[in-house]
C-alpha cells in the first residue's frame, strides 16, 4: 500500500472545485493552489499541514479567519458546514460588506477541522443568526487594521481615507491609492481579536449597519451550484485513496438480536476478500472493491439470537402502547413541570363549549437520499475522516474519544453530501469507518446501503398530542390546555462516542439515556389561561434499536405544530369564525413590548400569506363543492420558530373516490429578519415548504414487533415529482413593521418552512371535505377511509 | 474478471471486471465518473442515471457486460466547453440544496427533451416521476425543465401552429 504522503490530490481538487467560479472570474485559472495556500499569509490558518498533528485554527487570530492575498483578492475560512442552503455565499456576501472587498474576489473554505476555527458546523439554522456575526467582526477588525497601515503608508490621515473595492484612497487626491494586497497581501495580520468565545470574538471595529451593506440583501448566484451540475464536484462519497477498501455492514436482522456465531468461509473465498470485522453485534465485511463488499456483505452468514421480549409494538398499535406507557410508573423518560399562564382550570369551569382532540404523529425518518458513508484514513498514526457530516467539529473529538486517540491527531475534512438536514447516520458511518481503519491500517470507506438508511436512521420521535380548549361566548379561547407525549426517551446527541452506533452493538452504555423533548407549540397567540405540558416516554428497547431518535430538521416542530395549529383551526371551525381572522384576533391582544413586536411581526406574516393567496374570509369547511370526486379546500397555519415567522396557505384537492390529496397551490410568507441572499433563501423556503408537504402526505416509518419495515423508497415512500404543486409562491415578508426598528438582524432560516406546513394541509383537507384527520401521513388509504366513515 | 469494453463521454475504455458489476461503480470507481451516484441500489431514485442510446437507465442495477451503445454521464453533457442547456438552466433557476440527486434529475430531463422538445406540465411530472430529490427540489426542477425548453427549442407552438403541422 502507497502510503499518503500530502494534503491528497483530491481534496486540493475539491478545494478548488468549490471556488472556481471565483477564479474564473478573477482569470486566476494559472493560479495553482498551491500557490495559494503556501503564501505566507495562509501559514497559519491554511497551509496543507503534514500528516498530523492538527492543532485547532486559533479563533482569536485574524489570519485564521482571512488572508488577503497578492492579487487583491480574500479566501474567507469559515467553520460551518452547508447542508446545501448556499450559506457559504451568504457568508461572502457579509464577510465582503465588512470587509469592504468585490464580492467576486473572494472565496470562502468551510467546515475542515484544521484549517478553519470551531464554530460546531451547522444545525438549528443558525447560520446567520449567530455565526455570521464573528465573521463580520472579524471582517469589520480586518478593514480597520488595513486602513491604519494605508494612513501610515499613504501619509495621509485615518479620516480622509476611503475605501472601495478593497482600494484604499485619499478623498483628497485619487492618486494617493494603496490596495489591500499591497498592504498585506501574502504576510499575516498578526493581529490578536478578544472575547472568550467564538461567539464573542470580536476586534475594536464595529460592524456596519444594514443601509450601509452592499452586497447583503443582493442575490448573487450561490457559488457551490455550478460544480454541482456540470460533475465536477468532489463529494465526500467521491474521495479515492492508495490501498482503500470497502466496506459494508452486516446489521442485525431483527432489532436487540446478539450476534452468535459467524461463518467466515460463507464469504472468504469471494473474489477480494478481505476481512470480517466483529466485536460484540457489530458486523461489517470488507473487500477490495465496492461491489464486492456489498456482495460479501449479503453472502455472509451469521447467527442472530432473537431477543428474550419484543423490542417495541408494532407500529399499527404505537399509540395505544404511547397512551399506557403514559400512565405507567417507571417509564425512563423525563417529564416537565407543567407552563401555565392565567388560570386554565377556571377558564374551563366557565367555558361556554369546550373541544377536545388528540393528534398523532408517526416516526419519521431522515432516510437520506444516499446512506451514511465516510471515508477513513489512518495513515501514520493519524485519522483523517471525509464526511458530509454537518458537524464535523464534534465528529474529530468523537472519533478520537471513540478510538483513544488525541483529538489534534484526528483531523474531519468536511465535504459535500446528501441531505444532512440534523443528527443524521454520517457520524456512525465515520466512527465505523475509523475502527475499520485503525483495525486494518488501510484506508476504508463505508458506505450504508439503502435498507440500512431507512430502517437504521435516527428518526424524529413518534408524538401523542392532546388538546383541550375553553371557548367563551363569542367562539373564542379563553383557556387551553396542551399535553404532548414523545417517544423520545433515549435522544441521540450529536457526535457522542458512547452512543453512536457501532458503539452501541459494541456494548457501550451511557450509564443514563439521555431523554429527548416533547416540544410546545411556538406561537404568540395571547390566550389568556393556558397550561402546556410535555412528557417522555419510551419504548421497550432503547439501545441497538432502528427505531433511535435524534435531531431530525427541525427537531419536534412538525409533531408540535401539526397538533396546535390543527386545534386552532378546530376552535375557529366551532366559532364558525374564519380561520385567519381566528388567528389574527389572537394576535391582536396587547402585551409587553417585545411580545407586542412579536405578534405585529406574526400579523404582518399572516397578512402577507392571506395578500398572496388572495383569501377570502368564510368559515371552513366550505359547504358548496361541485359535483364529482374532486373536493377543493384550502388550510392556513403558522408558526413562530425562535424569532422566525412562517404562515403556509394551502389550497388542495382531495379526491373522494381515492382519498388522494393533491396540493395545488402553497403560499408560505416567511420572516427571519434580515435577509442576506433572497434567491437563495427563496429556494431554502421553497424545499423547506414540499419537506413539510411530504411529512404531510407520504412519511412515516412502520415497523412491526421484530424489525422496522420501512426499507426503501418503495416501502417509504416521500414526496415526488407528480406531487408538486402548480404554485409556489414564497413571499419574503423581511419587514419590521415598528418604524423605529427599522435594522433587524438576521434570525434563523431554513428549518421554520416545515413546521407548519403539516397543518395547513389538514386544515385544507377538512376545509374541502368537512372531515378531520387528526393522524399524518394523509396517505390515500388513511384519508379515504375517513370519507368512508364520515359519509364523504 | 474479463475484458469489458464501454465507450463513455466520446472515449473508449477497455476494462478487466466482472461482467456482472453494476455499471455504476465502474463509472465511478475505474473511470473515476463522479456524475453518476449511488443512492439506492434499487432503481428506485434514479440518482444513478446515465443516458444510453436517448434513454436514461438507471446504472445501480445494470451489469456493466450487458451495455451496448454508447453511455452519456453527466460530465459528458457540455460540449465545446458550453454546459447543455439544462445545465444552464439549473444554475439560472439556483436548482439544487444539497445537490446529490441532481444528476439524476438532469439526465433524465434530457431524455425527456431530447424526444418531448416542449413538454407539458403533465409530462414533466411522469417524465421525471421515480427522479427523487430528498430536499424537495422538484417544483424547480420542473421550473428549469421549462427554461431549458425554450433555450433549446424556443417558444412551445400554439395549438393553432400544433394543427397547423399536423
Amino acid at each position: 500500500m502507497k502510503p499518503v504522503e500530502s494534503f491528497p490530490r483530491e481534496i486540493e481538487d475539491l478545494l478548488s472545485t468549490h471556488r472556481r467560479g471565483f477564479l474564473r472570474s478573477a482569470g486566476l485559472l494559472a493560479v495553482s493552489f498551491s500557490g495559494w495556500l503556501t503564501s505566507a499569509g495562509a501559514q497559519n490558518a491554511a497551509a496543507p499541514q503534514p500528516p498530523g498533528p492538527y492543532p485547532t485554527p486559533d479563533f482569536r487570530q485574524v489570519d485564521s479567519w482571512i488572508v488577503i492575498h497578492e492579487n487583491n483578492t480574500a479566501t474567507f475560512y469559515v467553520g460551518k458546514t452547508d447542508p446545501g442552503q448556499g450559506t457559504g455565499t451568504g457568508f461572502r456576501q457579509l464577510m465582503s460588506d465588512e470587509l469592504d472587498i468585490a464580492f467576486e474576489k473572494t472565496t470562502c473554505i468551510m467546515g475542515s477541522t484544521d484549517n478553519t476555527v470551531d464554530q460546531i458546523g451547522s444545525g438549528g439554522s443558525t447560520a446567520m443568526e449567530r455565526d455570521s456575526w464573528p465573521m463580520r467582526r472579524v471582517a469589520a477588525e480586518a478593514r480597520r487594521v488595513l486602513l491604519e497601515m494605508a494612513a501610515a503608508r499613504l501619509a495621509v490621515p485615518l479620516e480622509q481615507l476611503t475605501v472601495r473595492d478593497a482600494v484604499i484612497s485619499a478623498r483628497a487626491d485619487a492618486a494617493k491609492r494603496v490596495t489591500y494586497g499591497e498592504l498585506i497581501g501574502g504576510r499575516k495580520f498578526s493581529i490578536t481579536l478578544t472575547g472568550d468565545s467564538i461567539n464573542s470574538v470580536t476586534g475594536r471595529a464595529k460592524t456596519k449597519p444594514v443601509p450601509e451593506l452592499h452586497y447583503t440583501g443582493q442575490s448573487p448566484q450561490r457559488d457551490d451550484i455550478p460544480a454541482k451540475v456540470d460533475g465536477s464536484l468532489k463529494w465526500a462519497v467521491d474521495v479515492k485513496l492508495p490501498g482503500m477498501v470497502h466496506a459494508r455492514n452486516v446489521k442485525p436482522p431483527f432489532a436487540g438480536a446478539t450476534l452468535t456465531a459467524v461463518d467466515e468461509s460463507s464469504v472468504n473465498s469471494l473474489p477480494g476478500f478481505v476481512k470480517v470485522m466483529r466485536k460484540g453485534n457489530y458486523l461489517a465485511v470488507v473487500c477490495e472493491r465496492e461491489e464486492q463488499a456489498i456482495l460479501a456483505a449479503r453472502r455472509l452468514k451469521a447467527t442472530w439470537r432473537k431477543p428474550a421480549t419484543p423490542p417495541f409494538p408494532a407500529s399499527a398499535q404505537l399509540f395505544d402502547y404511547m397512551r399506557t406507557a403514559s400512565s405507567a410508573s417507571g417509564t425512563p423518560g423525563a417529564e416537565a413541570a407543567p407552563t401555565v399562564v392565567g388560570n386554565p382550570d377556571a377558564a374551563f369551569a366557565g367555558a361556554a363549549q369546550t373541544l377536545e382532540a388528540e393528534y398523532e404523529i408517526p416516526f419519521q425518518g431522515h432516510t437520506a437520499f444516499s446512506g451514511a458513508h465516510a471515508m477513513a484514513d489512518p495513515s501514520k498514526g493519524q485519522m483523517t475522516i471525509y464526511s458530509n457530516d454537518m458537524k464535523s467539529y464534534g465528529m474529530r473529538r468523537c472519533v478520537a474519544a471513540f478510538l483513544g486517540m488525541p483529538p489534534d491527531r484526528v483531523r474531519v475534512v468536511w465535504m459535500f453530501g446528501p441531505q444532512g438536514y440534523g443528527r443524521s447516520a454520517a457520524e456512525d458511518a465515520a466512527c465505523e469507518a475509523a475502527w475499520i481503519a485503525r483495525e486494518l491500517g488501510r484506508p476504508v470507506r463505508v458506505q450504508w446501503m439503502r435498507d440500512e438508511e431507512t430502517a437504521w436512521d435516527t428518526k424524529g420521535p413518534a408524538f401523542l398530542v392532546s388538546l383541550r380548549g375553553a371557548l367563551d361566548r363569542d367562539g373564542r379561547l379563553s383557556g387551553y390546555s396542551y399535553r404532548a407525549l414523545s417517544c423520545d426517551a433515549n435522544h441521540l446527541g450529536y457526535n457522542e462516542p458512547d452512543s453512536v452506533l457501532i458503539a452501541q452493538f459494541m456494548g457501550v452504555r451511557k450509564t443514563r439515556p439521555a431523554a429527548g423533548s416533547a416540544a410546545l407549540p411556538s406561537d404568540m397567540y395571547a390566550i389568556p389561561n393556558r397550561s402546556m405540558e410535555g412528557r417522555v416516554v419510551g419504548l421497550p428497547m432503547l439501545w441497538e434499536t432502528p427505531l433511535r431518535t435524534g435531531n431530525l430538521r427541525d427537531p419536534n416542530g412538525p409533531q408540535a405544530t401539526f397538533a396546535a395549529e390543527s386545534f386552532i383551526d378546530e376552535a375557529a371551525a366551532a366559532a364558525k369564525a374564519d380561520p385567519l381572522e381566528y388567528r389574527l384576533h389572537l394576535l391582536q391582544s396587547a402585551g409587553g413590548d417585545d411580545d407586542a413586536f412579536r405578534r405585529a411581526r406574526s400579523l404582518a406574516v399572516l397578512r402577507a400569506a392571506a395578500a398572496a393567496f388572495g383569501w377570502t374570509p368564510r368559515p371552513s369547511p366550505l359547504r358548496s363543492q361541485a359535483a364529482g370526486p374532486i373536493l377543493t379546500g384550502r388550510g392556513i397555519a403558522y408558526s413562530f420558530r425562535g424569532r422566525t415567522i412562517v404562515a403556509q396557505i394551502a389550497e388542495v384537492e382531495v379526491n373522494r373516490t381515492t382519498g388522494h390529496v393533491w396540493a395545488k397551490r402553497l403560499v408560505c410568507a416567511h420572516d427571519c429578519g434580515l435577509v442576506v441572499n433572497p434567491e437563495a433563501l427563496r429556494r431554502a423556503v421553497e424545499c423547506g415548504t414540499l419537506h413539510g408537504l411530504s411529512r404531510a402526505l407520504h412519511e412515516e416509518v412502520q415497523f412491526n414487533t421484530e424489525k422496522v419495515t420501512s426499507v426503501d423508497w418503495i416501502s417509504h415512500p416521500a414526496l415526488r415529482h407528480a406531487d408538486v404543486p402548480d404554485r409556489i409562491d414564497v413571499v419574503l415578508v423581511n419587514g419590521d413593521p415598528n418604524p423605529n426598528r427599522p435594522d433587524l438582524p438576521p434570525y434563523g432560516a431554513g428549518e421554520a418552512a416545515l413546521k407548519p406546513m403539516l397543518a395547513a394541509i389538514g386544515n385544507a383537507i377538512y376545509d374541502a371535505t368537512g372531515v378531520r384527520i387528526r393522524r399524518v401521513p394523509f396517505r390515500d388509504d388513511r384519508v379515504l377511509a375517513a370519507l368512508k366513515a364520515a359519509g364523504v | 474478471m474479463s475484458r469489458i469494453e464501454l465507450k463513455v463521454n466520446g472515449r473508449s475504455h477497455t476494462l478487466d471486471v466482472e461482467p456482472a458489476t453494476p455499471l455504476l461503480y465502474v463509472l465511478r470507481n475505474d473511470l473515476g465518473l463522479q456524475g453518476p451516484k449511488f443512492g439506492c441500489g434499487l432503481a428506485q431514485c434514479g440518482a444513478c442515471k446515465v443516458i444510453i442510446n436517448g434513454a436514461a437507465v438507471t446504472s445501480c442495477v445494470l451489469p456493466v457486460a450487458s451495455v451496448k451503445g454508447e453511455i452519456t454521464t453527466l460530465e459528458g453533457l457540455a460540449s465545446n466547453g458550453k454546459l447543455h442547456p439544462l445545465q444552464q438552466a439549473w444554475i439560472d433557476e439556483q436548482v439544487p440544496q444539497c445537490g446529490f440527486c441532481q444528476n439524476g434529475q438532469i439526465m433524465t430531463a434530457k431524455a425527456l427533451l431530447d424526444k418531448t422538445p416542449h413538454p407539458t406540465s403533465a409530462q414533466i411530472r411522469q417524465a421525471m416521476n421515480d427522479t427523487l430529490c430528498r430536499c424537495m427540489s422538484y417544483y424547480r426542477v420542473q421550473v428549469a425543465i421549462k427554461r431549458a425548453s425554450q433555450r433549446i427549442a424556443g417558444p412551445a407552438p400554439t395549438a393553432e401552429e400544433k394543427e397547423v403541422q399536423a
